[in-house]
């Protein structure tokens, strides 16, 4: 069984782009990344994988169940973290951490007294005080307090502070050690790269790569960088070419061998030939 | 129950006022009820001079000078429109706030089904309606009491009654709306709720628009007509409860498929 299986997921908004023909597989237990940037279909793919909208065409199907006809079990099994949390005004922390697990009809108060304190979240206040990461603990609390056994994770850090977002991480390296899935959409590359497994990157509402991180880096780009004089004019396959404090640098996608011989004829000082970060590799993707 | 019990407590700053408010209204007109009873004979003549106006308030088949000719206007008048009120904007924010606030991602992602989360919000608008009645209801007869005049249960339990399901109606219908819409809920309550006793108003004043009386449920508050009749003009209340149980099931339909933004 899938974690998270689609095939061909298309959701259409009118005439608007929403997602078109996403398919994905996220393998138990696996920490799976989902890149893309605002408005390439993330927050409409996990949307759909929650029930929140319904797909116009294509299946979901997310812990072997089906996500329209067997939503309510899916969620019992999932925790969603999303990217703004919202809560009732005028309620206080603690009364939203226990009607979150009220919902799911479970007992979470020794969790959920656990994951407080690591978070130092203060749950006598009321959410209308809290800032924006204060707001994201809480809903870190609510998302992992049952512990589910898949963890949806909408750009998880926005907000927290670099210590919490260590202390974040430690968390869910923690449930995902205890055999939860983590499917964690980001724009924030160095996230994906230090923690994921593999990686899906979407663009304009599709799927242009799904590999492990380590394969997506290794896309036969490399990142090149010369000091000196050299004539590269007319070199095929340079991409996000730049200068600065002397040093040139760019994506190198053609042949290697050429590239030598094109540096080697010039009158260099240094040069690195490296691979790219995932950085570089996301701009690689959509350029 | 969680979300019920959740709606309630939500809720119940809205419902103390509410209920506070129109309580106190009815309790100052029955407590100034023996100081106006002496005065009502000129005034039952003045208002029965009034025309159109007369007839719009129903003042042309009530006596004042009677505890429940009094109550039946008085009735009309504060819970008649402040119940009414009450119950338009419950329901009409219970769905479609959560979407407007930001809370629908919250609540739609844990495992209760959208079935399950709009029944058990349409039972904390009833429960709050009923409940706001069952008070206005005790502390009338206790202020009744106070005044030393005796409690005309039949009729005045008949008018209740006729004002609950007129606010239940309210309700179910505004509940219906509120599943479709995301924002505006308040400004539709209001509408709905004034428009339908504006509604009874022009029927009353001419029968050239009488079909109007059979679609607004103030068609079949009119305190005159209870009380003369002593039952509730069944006709009226099935017509009203038709179009509650359309919008009720509307909701039931849509709801579960809506794409929560």
């Amino acid at each position: 069984m899938k974690a998270i299986q689609t095939e061909n997921l298309t959701k259409s908004y009118g005439k608007a782009r929403g997602i078109v023909d996403v398919s994905l597989t996220v393998e138990q237990g696996e920490w799976f990344g989902f890149i893309g940037p605002n408005g390439a279909g993330k927050s409409t793919t996990i949307r759909t994988l929650l029930g929140l909208i319904f797909p116009t065409s294509g299946s979901a199907r997310v812990l072997g169940l089906d996500v329209v006809k067997q939503k309510n079990e899916i969620l019992s099994k999932t925790g969603y973290l999303p990217s703004e949390a919202t809560f009732y005004p005028g309620t206080r922390v603690k009364d939203i951490i226990k009607f979150s697990a009220d919902l799911r009809k479970k007992d979470c108060s020794k969790e959920a007294k656990e994951l407080c304190d690591r978070l130092q979240l203060d749950t006598s206040r009321k959410v209308d005080e809290l800032s924006f990461g204060n707001r994201k603990k809480v809903a870190i609390v609510c998302a992992l307090q049952s512990h589910p056994e898949l963890l949806i994770l909408d750009e998880p850090t926005g907000g927290l502070d670099p210590l919490m977002q260590h202390e974040f991480f430690e968390i869910i390296r923690e449930h995902n050690k205890e055999g939860a899935t983590v499917f964690v959409s980001s724009h924030i590359l160095p996230e994906i790269q230090h923690n994921c497994d593999r990686a899906a990157i979407i663009r304009e509402g599709k799927i242009i790569a799904c590999d492990n991180v380590e394969a997506l880096g290794n896309n036969n780009a490399k990142k090149v960088s010369i000091r000196g004089d050299v004539d590269l004019t007319g070199l095929e396959g340079i991409k996000h070419d730049s200068t600065e404090g002397g040093t040139r640098s760019f994506l190198y996608s053609g042949d290697i061998s050429v590239l030598i011989a094109r540096l080697a004829s010039g009158s260099l000082t240094d040069v690195s030939i490296t691979d790219p970060d995932l950085d570089e590799i996301f701009m690689h993707y959509y350029e | 129950m969680t979300i019920y019990k959740h709606e309630l407590l939500r809720g119940r700053k809205a419902f103390i006022i509410w209920t506070g408010v129109i309580t106190f209204m009815l309790a100052v007109c029955i407590i100034i009820y023996p100081e106006m009873k002496s005065e009502m004979e000129g005034m039952n003549e003045m208002f029965a001079s009034m025309g159109s106006f007369t007839a719009a308030f129903g003042m042309d088949k009530l006596n004042f000078g009677t505890l429940i000719g009094y109550y039946a206007i008085e009735c009309g008048n504060v819970l008649g429109l402040g119940g009414a009120f009450f119950a338009a904007l419950t329901a009409i924010e219970i769905i479609c706030k959560e979407e407007r606030v930001g809370t629908a991602e919250f609540l739609l992602t844990h495992p209760q089904s959208r079935t399950r989360i709009i029944t058990e919000k349409l039972l904390s608008v009833i429960t709050r309606v009923v409940a706001l009645n069952v008070v206005v209801v005790a502390i009338m007869a206790l202020s009744i009491l106070v005044i030393g005049e005796s409690i005309p249960w039949s009729e005045m339990l008949l008018l209740h009654a006729a004002y609950l399901i007129l606010q239940i109606e309210l309700a179910l219908i505004c509940f219906g709306i509120s599943a479709f819409i995301r924002k505006g809920g308040l400004a539709i309550g209001l509408g709905i709720a004034a428009l339908m006793y504006l509604f009874n108003i022009i029927a009353n004043i001419t029968d050239s628009v009488k079909f109007l009386s059979y679609i607004t449920p103030y068609g079949y508050c009119d305190g005159a007509t209870i009380i003369s009749e002593g039952s509730l003009d069944a006709v009226r209340i099935l017509i009203g409860m038709a179009i509650s149980l359309f919008c009720v099931a509307a909701a039931y339909a849509t709801y579960p498929k809506k794409d929560i933004k």
